[in-house]
């Protein structure tokens, strides 16, 4: 019988089957790539450092500075002492263990999802880990990539390996195409809205159909970036002509006879057509819309043009419940319409919508148009290469002549470890990837949205999508005092 | 890591879905390079409030801590299983555990006790009427009883075994460098590198 995408790159990393293991140990799995960042490492450095290990393979190991770093002000030291101590907690463990590490100031320095894919070491086939929950990212290129605890950081830089279990895998095929002005982030919303946070536990999804073969490189990695907020243990998709043409010519790509060589073997990265999967779930792209979350999990969302649902009409009691508290801590009432929902600040940026055609796809909707005067908008690229690439192409002067904060790069305000973070009652809408009671600023109340209904929202001050823009006169609010 | 056979302890009743590692502890407690104390970062926004479950007298001295479905979602911090250690618990029991918090449970020490939607149901009630409950979670049977209700755990038979035998992990892998070794002969050269 054939092997699906996921059980042929798992099965390319087993060092040890697990198969009839006395104690019951499970696979060990081979890293390919082992991404590391300030805030998940310094205990793990420091358990190598009380058992007298090293790191087996620090060239397969990247370092970059990104959850703590500031996002102003990055030329002076960072404010923050606690901020402060980690990131040069990881600039010595970096330094004493030889692991490459691209430091705040550094051209290559970004959100370590960000940073991984343009300089090309993500790669297909590859297995790629990392102390962060949104290394789902990388599954983009056809690779395995999860996030790790602190625990199992320490377990990959002393072997190399992980013991894993085997996941069960699924097929979510999103068929047909997605409509005009409907994006990757609208899709993944769309889709945990349907399965909850737990209906990918346990599974390494595989995204396929003409919707998902559509979408660019960044946007399938928007895709897979989220995997993680309903469960999955991983979500990929195999990689195509765009993948290829996405890695080639990247500084870490494989060049000449190297390339040829690679390329021939991803090719073979495909489901066979006689593979099962253990699981399937099936969408129609064209029914899809802009979509937004009301809630406090990124299951908790509806289409932009309905309404904040009423508890009551939940069937399952833990929904009920959930939902109320939910609309407490939001403070929503019940048959609000979405686009009635005034938002104090919008955040452009995250690992889920932090790369360069995100934004292009921001600063194209905001042109010529006002970000509204109660409202705030923090442009912030995901990296300091898109920083540049969005600064070579003028779309920094777009965000700067609409009244938004251009910024360096970083985690920023997605988890509020830096100073960018929402006050008690603040509400945002934001495209990235978490909704959580408090993750943006303690008492923040976050809505998940798509990059073109972030900047329509900063532009209208309450959520809007961009047809909202076009139906009422550009500039229709006071500019904000610079 | 110590091994764990058996524990009784007092159980603390969470009636909520979805707690995730944000809601365990938040970010900003995640700064710090130390391996402890991460106890004062536990459920920090809800222990502000005075009626929250936790901050009740009744449940002072807790270490077995019952949860609604899809416990630990969002984040990979280990830091939120280090917390619930760090504050005395040593057992999580939910019906639905988030993956990589129920793997870092496991490596750091703590039980993370998977039972069916009715037995959290029936435990919440056991507690609620009688905070003063002994719960016993015996991972050798893997049962957790508490009064008269005896329910069976599910936890992976590996995770289990390195639990009972308090064994690293680590040491385990290094056990088997030759094939680690083995295996690194066999990969293609066109795989990236980064030095």
């Amino acid at each position: 019988m054939g092997k699906t995408l996921a059980e042929k790159v798992w099965d390319e990393h087993v060092v040890r089957s697990g198969a009839g293991h006395e104690t019951a140990q499970p696979d060990l799995l081979y890293i390919d790539l082992h991404l590391i960042h300030e805030v998940t490492s310094p205990q793990a450095f420091d358990g190598l450092r009380l058992a007298g290990r090293r790191v087996r393979r620090p060239d397969l190991t990247l370092a970059t500075e990104d959850h703590n770093v500031p996002t102003l002000d990055i030329d002076k030291p960072i404010a923050d002492p606690v901020s402060r101590t980690q990131v040069e907690t990881l600039r010595k463990n970096a330094a004493e263990f030889g692991v490459r590490l691209h430091p705040l100031g550094d051209v290559e320095q970004g959100i370590v999802h960000v940073v991984g894919p343009q300089l090309g070491l993500t790669q297909p086939g590859m297995t790629i880990v990392c102390g962060d929950s949104h290394t789902s990212t990388h599954g983009a290129f056809g690779a395995i990539a999860f996030g790790i605890g602190t625990s199992e950081v320490e377990h990959v830089l002393a072997t190399q390996t992980l013991p894993q279990a085997r996941p069960r895998t699924m097929a979510v095929t999103v068929n047909g195409s997605l409509p005009e002005g409907v994006t990757a982030k609208d899709l993944i919303l769309a889709l945990i809205a349907r399965t909850g946070t737990g209906g990918g536990q346990g599974y390494i999804v595989e995204y396929r159909g003409q919707a998902i073969e559509e979408l660019s490189m960044e946007g399938r990695m928007t895709v897979c970036n989220m995997s993680i907020e309903w469960g999955a243990k991983a979500g990929l998709i195999a990689p195509d002509r765009t993948t290829f043409d996405y890695i080639e010519g990247k500084p870490e790509a494989p060049k000449g006879a190297d390339w040829d060589a690679a390329v021939a073997h991803w090719r073979t990265l495909v489901t066979d057509d006689d593979a099962t999967f253990d699981q399937e779930i099936v969408l129609d792209a064209s029914e899809l819309a802009p979509f937004v979350t009301w809630g406090t999990n990124p299951g908790q969302g509806v289409p932009l043009s309905e309404r904040v649902p009423d508890p009551q009409d939940f069937s399952d009691e833990g929904d009920r419940v959930a939902a109320q508290k939910a609309l407490e801590y939001m403070g929503l009432t019940a048959g609000t319409p979405m686009r009635e929902v005034k938002v104090d600040t919008v955040f452009v940026g995250s690992c889920t919508n932090g790369r360069i055609e995100d934004l292009r796809l921001a600063a194209e909707v905001i042109k010529g148009h006002k970000v509204a005067a109660d409202t705030r908008l923090l442009v912030v690229p995901g990296s300091v290469r898109v920083r540049l690439q969005a600064e070579a192409e003028g779309l920094d002067r777009i965000f700067h002549e609409a009244g938004a904060e251009w910024r360096g790069a970083g985690c920023s305000m997605c988890l509020g470890m830096n100073p960018d973070q929402l006050a008690p009652g603040e509400r945002s809408a934001s495209t990235s990837n978490r909704n959580f009671e408090g993750r943006q600023g303690k008492g923040g109340r976050t809505h998940l949205v798509s990059v073109p209904v972030a900047a329509a929202t900063a532009v209208a001050g309450h959520l809007a999508s961009p047809g909202d823009l076009a139906a009422a006169p550009a500039q229709p609010f006071e500019t904000k005092e610079s | 890591m110590d091994a764990f056979k058996t524990h009784t302890g007092t159980a603390l009743p969470l009636r909520r879905s979805n707690v995730d590692t944000d809601q365990i502890i938040p970010a900003v407690y995640l700064k710090r390079v130390t391996r402890t104390g991460f106890e004062d970062g536990l459920f920090a926004a809800w222990r502000n409030d005075p009626e929250f479950v936790l901050n009740r007298p009744e449940h002072e001295g807790v270490s077995v801590l019952v949860a609604g479905p899809d416990f630990g979602t969002g984040s990979s911090r280990e830091h939120a299983v280090w917390a619930l250690m760090d504050y005395g618990f040593r057992v999580v029991i939910s019906s639905r555990f988030a993956d990589i918090f129920r793997g870092n449970s496991g490596k750091a020490g703590l039980v993370a006790a998977e039972v069916d939607a009715d037995v959290v149901e029936k435990l919440w009630g056991v507690v609620e009427a009688d905070p003063s409950v002994q719960v016993t979670v015996d991972l050798e049977g893997c049962t957790v009883t508490a009064h008269d209700l005896v329910a069976p755990f599910r936890i992976d038979d590996y995770t289990r075994y390195r639990l009972l035998n308090g064994l690293d992990d680590i040491g385990i892998t290094l056990g088997e460098e030759q094939l680690i070794s083995d295996y690194e002969s066999t990969r293609p050269s066109w795989k990236p590198v980064t030095l």
